[in-house]
């Protein structure tokens, strides 16, 4: 099971205690009481409002305001649609949602209830990536609690509103976490993104109006309506309200989860709350959402952790794993790990993504072992310049931003390679 | 039959739950396996009527995923992550310890048909580095002495 956070504020203060997996002890912190006064007293249109109000940003990685994504669903009456949450998490350097699975299923199904009131979706599917095993034997008991208990099912709550749960399992690929892929899978197909639009409001599972939700995301919204929008903007930043749970990984003291406000500076979760560097060595680069997120150099970490302030340092939140790297670390073999991830995970419908994914890492491995040119560094950016906006999905985006950013933040490390001819960083890891 | 009738029962039992019986072929494709190792051309052919699809088909969903195979492998599957937050934590040499334990390299499978070898993409466990994953447990926070206790206890 996924170990509790070294820091909780209100979507994990309870994790760490067993009995907050089940309904009653969920119900004993005040769980379900959100639903139970929103179901009966609040209209969909309400509920909808005051998630927007709130400003809460999804948590998947695209940072797109969650009340919004609510309103371009179309009216009730165009009856079967569907809520899929998306929790395929496999962003490396992303740990969150799992301990949000594993150890608060029930704080996900009152926010699923609240979300498909608020859309008119009679039907959820709980999208796991294949081998969260356990968070799907949770999942499925929690569902089955809650169905026993008529927090689902016909007339959830005697508020006439009824609502199913399935929880779904894939089998293994990054890409099925691209919401378009995520419903090819959902639909016992291959995960090849589609070509948006149409977007999922207007076509999504099985041809019906769908919204696609991070599991993260759901669960902030029984606090919000439990709370209400103005509670839920007394933290975080103007434009990124509320926490967040930020992962920390790497070359840490304390590594794990830490739900702190959007807009904590980088340094102060790295240094703070996991401790700094360990054995007294220095940050070399930080990546600060998860690894196709922009790497940050050691001089850039006085940076508030949320869009509009990482934006500017050109990187992005993504999904919050913090992946630190010490002085020892040598970044072409970084460029070696991130392009072998996603040479094997493109899906390659495109060209760009397929091809230029394979190149990426055939010349980093190269430059890695000695052999590379100085034509080579070249080539890596003429690369990436032809896979970004090329491409159906933002997968091929993904891949190439990292490289660049290693690159432009580290071409020396890349330089030595190429003129040495041997990795001189003796502390690194080993390929 | 290749695919009993209890197996059989239970994959339109799960078929239910999606608007189209498609829906659940992950789903089965994870019961089969799970009970008979594999999901061979056979299996294919037996599962292929219940979707609408033909045995081509059904494999092509098959060679997608990761954890599904159409060839018989060990009883267990081992996998070490070796993405970048479990290298940073030593993962890489980890994985080649476990190697030398078991005498095969990743991508095999040990002569006794006990252990099939991999390493994987993040599992999400990325604090708890070097990590693996048996069947569908996860191990973590391990060092090569607590792996080996690990493999050793598999049947
Ligand atoms: C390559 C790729 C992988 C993705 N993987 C995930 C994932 O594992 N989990 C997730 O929630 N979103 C993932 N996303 C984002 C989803 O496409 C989608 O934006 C998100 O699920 C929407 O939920 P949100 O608005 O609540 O954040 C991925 C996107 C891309 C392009
Ligand atoms: S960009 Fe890559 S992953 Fe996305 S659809 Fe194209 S080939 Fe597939
Ligand atoms: S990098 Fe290994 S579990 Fe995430």
């Amino acid at each position: 099971m996924q170990k509790a956070p070294h820091v909780t504020d209100y979507l994990t203060r309870h994790c760490a205690d067993d009995e907050y997996g089940c309904l009653r002890g969920f119900e004993a912190q005040g769980g379900y009481r959100a639903a139970h006064t929103a179901l009966r007293e609040m209209t969909p249109q309400k509920i909808l409002d005051e998630v927007r109000q709130a400003g809460l940003q999804g948590r998947g990685g695209a940072g797109f305001c969650a009340g919004l994504k609510w309103s371009f669903m179309p009216a009730p009456e165009q009856q079967p649609s569907y809520l899929v949450c998306n929790a395929d998490e496999s962003e490396p350097g992303s740990f969150k949602d799992r301990l949000l699975l594993e150890r608060a299923p029930h704080q996900l199904l009152e926010g699923i209830l609240l979300a498909a009131r608020a859309i008119g979706a009679q039907k959820s599917f709980i999208y796991i990536r294949g081998e969260y095993a356990e968070a799907a034997r949770v999942m499925q008991r929690a569902v089955d609690e809650a169905h026993a208990k008529g927090y689902l099912g016909d007339d959830v709550m005697g508020s006439g509103f009824s609502h199913d749960v399935v929880v779904v399992r894939g089998a293994g690929s990054y890409i099925c976490g691209e919401e378009t892929a995520l419903l090819e899978s959902l639909e016992g197909k291959r995960g090849h993104p589609r070509v948006k639009p149409p977007f999922p409001a207007q076509r999504g599972a099985f041809d019906r109006p769908s919204t696609v939700n991070n599991v993260e995301t759901l669960c902030h919204v029984p606090h919000i309506i439990g709370r209400g929008a103005a509670w839920f903007r007394s933290t975080g930043t103007e434009k990124s309200p509320g926490t967040t749970l930020f992962g920390v990984s790497g070359h840490v003291v304390r590594p794990g989860l830490f739900e702190l406000p959007l807009g904590t500076p980088l340094d102060e979760i790295i240094f703070e709350h996991a401790g700094g560097v360990a054995d007294g060595r220095k940050v070399k680069g930080v990546i600060p959402g998860g690894l196709s997120m922009p790497i940050l150099p050691a001089g850039e970490l006085d940076v508030a952790m949320a869009n509009e302030f990482l934006q500017e340092k050109g990187s992005a939140l993504g999904t919050g794993g913090i992946i630190v790297m010490d002085d020892r670390t040598c970044m072409v073999r970084t460029a070696c790990v991130i392009s072998e991830f996603y040479r094997a995970e493109s899906c390659g419908q495109c060209g760009p993504c397929r091809e230029g994914t394979a190149w990426i890492n055939d010349i980093v491995t190269r430059v890695e072992r000695g052999t590379g040119t100085a034509e080579d560094l070249e080539l890596l950016v003429d690369i990436c310049d032809g896979m970004e906006g090329q491409t159906i999905c933002a997968f091929a985006d993904a891949a190439a931003w990292p490289v660049r950013a290693l690159l432009k933040h580290f071409y020396a490390d890349f330089e030595r390679h190429v003129r040495e001819g041997v990795c001189s960083f003796s502390g690194s890891f080993q390929l | 039959m290749v695919i009993s009738k209890a197996i059989r029962d239970q994959i339109e039992a799960e078929n239910a739950n999606y608007p189209r019986a498609r829906g659940g072929l992950l789903a089965a494709l994870h019961r089969v396996q799970r009970e008979y190792g594999a999901i061979t051309p056979e299996h294919a052919t037996a599962l292929a009527p219940i979707f609408d699809m033909t045995a081509v088909e059904v494999l092509a969903v098959v060679s997608f995923y990761d954890m599904l195979s159409s060839q018989p492998a060990g009883r267990h599957q081992v996998r070490v992550c070796t993405n970048l937050s479990c290298s940073l934590a030593g993962a890489r040499e980890f994985l080649r310890e476990i190697e030398n334990h078991l005498g095969i390299t990743r991508g095999e499978t040990s002569a006794d048909g006990r252990i099939t070898l991999g390493h994987e993409a993040c599992l999400g466990a990325c604090a708890n580095a070097p990590m693996m994953r048996v069947d569908d447990r996860y191990y973590e926070d391990l060092d090569t002495e607590s792996a080996r206790q690990v493999l050793d206890a598999l049947d």
